[in-house]
């Protein structure tokens, strides 16, 4: 094992996928030798396998992702950085309309091949064109499958099963993510989709976590502990697809389910999950299920007030004690 | 010697006094930028910032064309635009600052500040999204019959979006009063303009819309003013948008954070050579402005950004309830 950052992991993850299969390219808005990507998720590839297969693009995310449409049913494996996840938007009818339909849509002659990176989450300070956490959109979509990595284990593992998938994957990471440390093996691993991963076990209550938010339920989890109160703390690592068994298996233990996650809670992560529970395990619930998500509004700037929105080991507590 | 013999030259484009003017609306917004970047260094600003510094003459020789009913749209390089078009300085800064009395009171921040009684209607940091948005607002001029005229300003890296080419598209088959005005600072983050595309001026693509496209040296106020001149009167005249292409550097990198090293050194020393606020001063000089008039500018200025940081920084934070307020606007109309 060793000592490796979310950062660092999703770069070995990049580096061992390109060294094994020539077809695996990435492009993407400064991804390339100049900057090595907005967040450094890149930096040194575009040395290491040339400008060819790190390929910096014009701002363009629709082209960015079409082009990769287009060259992942022709033979190729394709990784897309888009630098910010509120950008994607700008390449929706290519994710959406696209990427996701043609496999189903041309009776299975083709197959899209295809990674979409980017960064969600907020928490620094940069407003409501760069804080949103829009996972919940694209688990709407048939034909995309959808992960969410919370550590530097599961981003490596996931991003590797992403691009040896077939399918078109929209790979959430998270910005406040990226300095984070955690262990991983020194071999080549990876992780299936649509397992998820008790963090931690416990007997009292279930908090069901994603992304950045898996690491408050942890803080959370802690100090509930001190007051006497086991959380089992589990973090589903792909939306789409949802491992059902885990949630229901945790539910029936415990009894109880808190629901986190980030993005507005209308039509958001915690709905679909809550719905699942309630849907395959209503009958082991002996409180009612509560979500702890953004309220729905925009991310504001000013940090007391992007505070107040965003979920926090804090509000996670709270909800608990509303039924345990 | 002149006319007046005082020794003052002329300039066939501008007189001194409005050089005067411009010279230190210019100035304004590098003190100001200044000031940003120290508090930011001191943990004043939260988030990010991207500086305008270098990049003035543009704002300000296009904005000194326009009345306060005219529009303008903006981006994440946006504190110069507000200044330019007439936005208060303590309010912008206790905007970026992320207090109460800014602007949008702390839910913008430095990348979305906006000035409607101005008509600054806002800065986007998606980029390349404030094109069609500049397009909108010409149309609704025209419907409604007015005079105005709406600018647009975006970077080189905009230019290569979607929107670039179906808001120009647009606003050019209805002959709509709006300029845009591409600020062409050579980089789109690290990005070089030649590495984006093959064209070598953006203003060549305006033949593509069928309106017409003017390149300037976009650090040389005299220039912007007189190109922007020529745009404003067609776009009043009912005469349909113009693509400006202004060529301008950024003095320091991308955001605050950002070293700039792939930037060349020579390229780096001549850009600096050629900053717009030292050119406009040279031409005050040549007009025979005297050190003490230049000095009491920079004087005013200072004690404005003085002014403006002060009350930035003693207006409170927002209170957090305010999070969750002005989702949606008053029903009805
Ligand atoms: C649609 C979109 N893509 C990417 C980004 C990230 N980004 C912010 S500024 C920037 C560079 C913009 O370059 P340019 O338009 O030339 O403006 P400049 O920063 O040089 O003033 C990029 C890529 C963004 N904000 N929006
Ligand atoms: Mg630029």
């Amino acid at each position: 094992m060793k000592e490796i950052t979310y950062r660092d992991a999703l770069r070995e993850a990049l580096v061992e996928e390109m060294q094994r299969d020539e077809t695996v390219f990435i492009l993407g808005e400064d991804v390339g030798r100049y900057w090595g990507g907005a967040f450094k998720v890149t930096k040194g590839l575009a040395e290491e396998f040339g400008d060819e297969r790190v390929r910096d693009t014009p701002i363009s995310e629709s082209a960015i992702v079409g082009a990769a449409v287009g060259a992942a049913i022709t033979g190729m494996r394709p990784i897309v950085e888009i630098m910010f996840g509120d950008l994607t938007t700008l390449a929706m009818d290519q994710i959406v309309n696209q990427a996701a339909k043609i496999h189903y849509m041309f009776g299975g002659q083709a197959s899209v091949p295809l990674v979409i990176r980017t960064p969600f989450g907020g928490g620094v300070n940069i407003a409501a064109h760069h804080s949103q956490s829009l996972e919940a959109w694209f688990m709407h979509v048939p034909g995309l499958l959808v992960a969410a990595p919370s550590t530097p284990y599961d981003a490596k593992g996931l991003l590797k099963t992403a691009i040896r998938n077939n399918n078109p994957v929209f790979f959430c990471e998270h910005k406040l993510l990226y300095p984070f440390k955690g262990s991983i093996p020194e071999e080549d691993y990876t992780i299936p989709f649509g397992s998820a991963r008790v963090v931690r076990e416990g007997e009292d209550i279930t908090i069901v976590a994603t992304m950045f938010m898996v690491h408050e339920a942890l803080s959370a989890a802690d100090t509930l502990k001190k007051e006497g109160l086991s959380a089992e703390v589990l973090d589903p690592r792909t939306l789409v697809p949802l491992d059902k068994e885990a949630l229901v298996a945790s539910v029936k233990k415990t009894g109880r389910a808190v629901i986190v996650s980030e993005g507005c809670k209308t039509a958001g992560v915690t709905a679909e999950i809550a719905a699942v529970i309630a849907e395959e395990a209503i009958d082991y619930l002996d409180a009612p299920l509560v979500r702890v998500a953004e309220p729905d509004t925009p991310i504001p700037f000013s940090p007391p007030l992007e505070k107040a929105v965003i979920p926090n080991k804090d509000t996670i507590i709270k909800a608990v004690r509303n039924i345990a | 010697m002149d006319d007046e013999g005082n020794g003052n030259l002329g300039n066939p484009i501008l007189d001194r006094s409005r050089l005067i003017e411009l010279h230190e609306k210019m100035l304004t917004i590098r003190v100001f930028e200044e000031r940003v970047f120290e508090l930011y260094g001191q943990n004043l600003v939260p988030g990010t910032i991207h500086l305008y510094a270098g990049e003035e003459a543009v704002a300000v020789g296009v904005c000194s064309h326009l009345l306060d009913d005219d529009y303008i749209v903006s981006t994440h390089r946006g504190h110069g635009h507000c200044i330019a078009k007439g936005a208060r300085l303590d309010r912008t800064m206790a905007e970026i600052l992320g207090r109460k009395d800014g602007y949008c009171q702390g839910k913008g921040g430095s990348m979305h500040i906006a000035d409607f009684s101005k008509g600054m209607l806002g800065a986007t940091a998606v980029v390349g999204a404030g094109i069609p948005i500049a397009t909108g607002a010409g149309l609704s001029i025209k419907l409604r019959g007015t005079k105005q005229v709406a600018a647009c300003f975006f970077g080189d890296g905009a230019s290569n979006q979607g929107t670039f080419h179906e808001g120009i598209n647009l606003a050019a088959i209805w002959r709509l009063p709006v300029l845009f005005i591409c600020e062409n600072n050579l980089y789109a983050m690290g990005t070089r303009q030649s590495q984006a595309m093959i064209v070598p001026d953006i203003a060549e693509r305006a033949r593509a819309y069928g309106i017409p496209g003017i390149l300037v040296k976009g650090n040389d106020v005299l220039e912007v003013f007189k190109a922007a001149k020529e745009a404003v009167e067609r776009a009043r005249g009912g005469n349909g948008p113009t693509l400006v292409e202004c060529k301008t550097y950024r003095r320091m990198g991308h955001s605050r954070m950002d070293p700039a090293a792939y930037r060349p050194r020579a390229e780096v020393d001549e850009w600096l050579r050629n900053d717009p606020i030292r050119r406009s001063k040279d031409e005050l000089l040549r007009m025979g402005i005297s050190d003490a008039e230049l000095a009491k500018i920079e004087a005013r200025v200072s004690d404005a950004v003085n002014t403006a940081a002060e009350f930035a920084l003693n207006s409170p934070f927002p209170d957090s309830k305010e999070a969750f307020e002005g989702v949606y606007g008053q029903e009805g109309t």
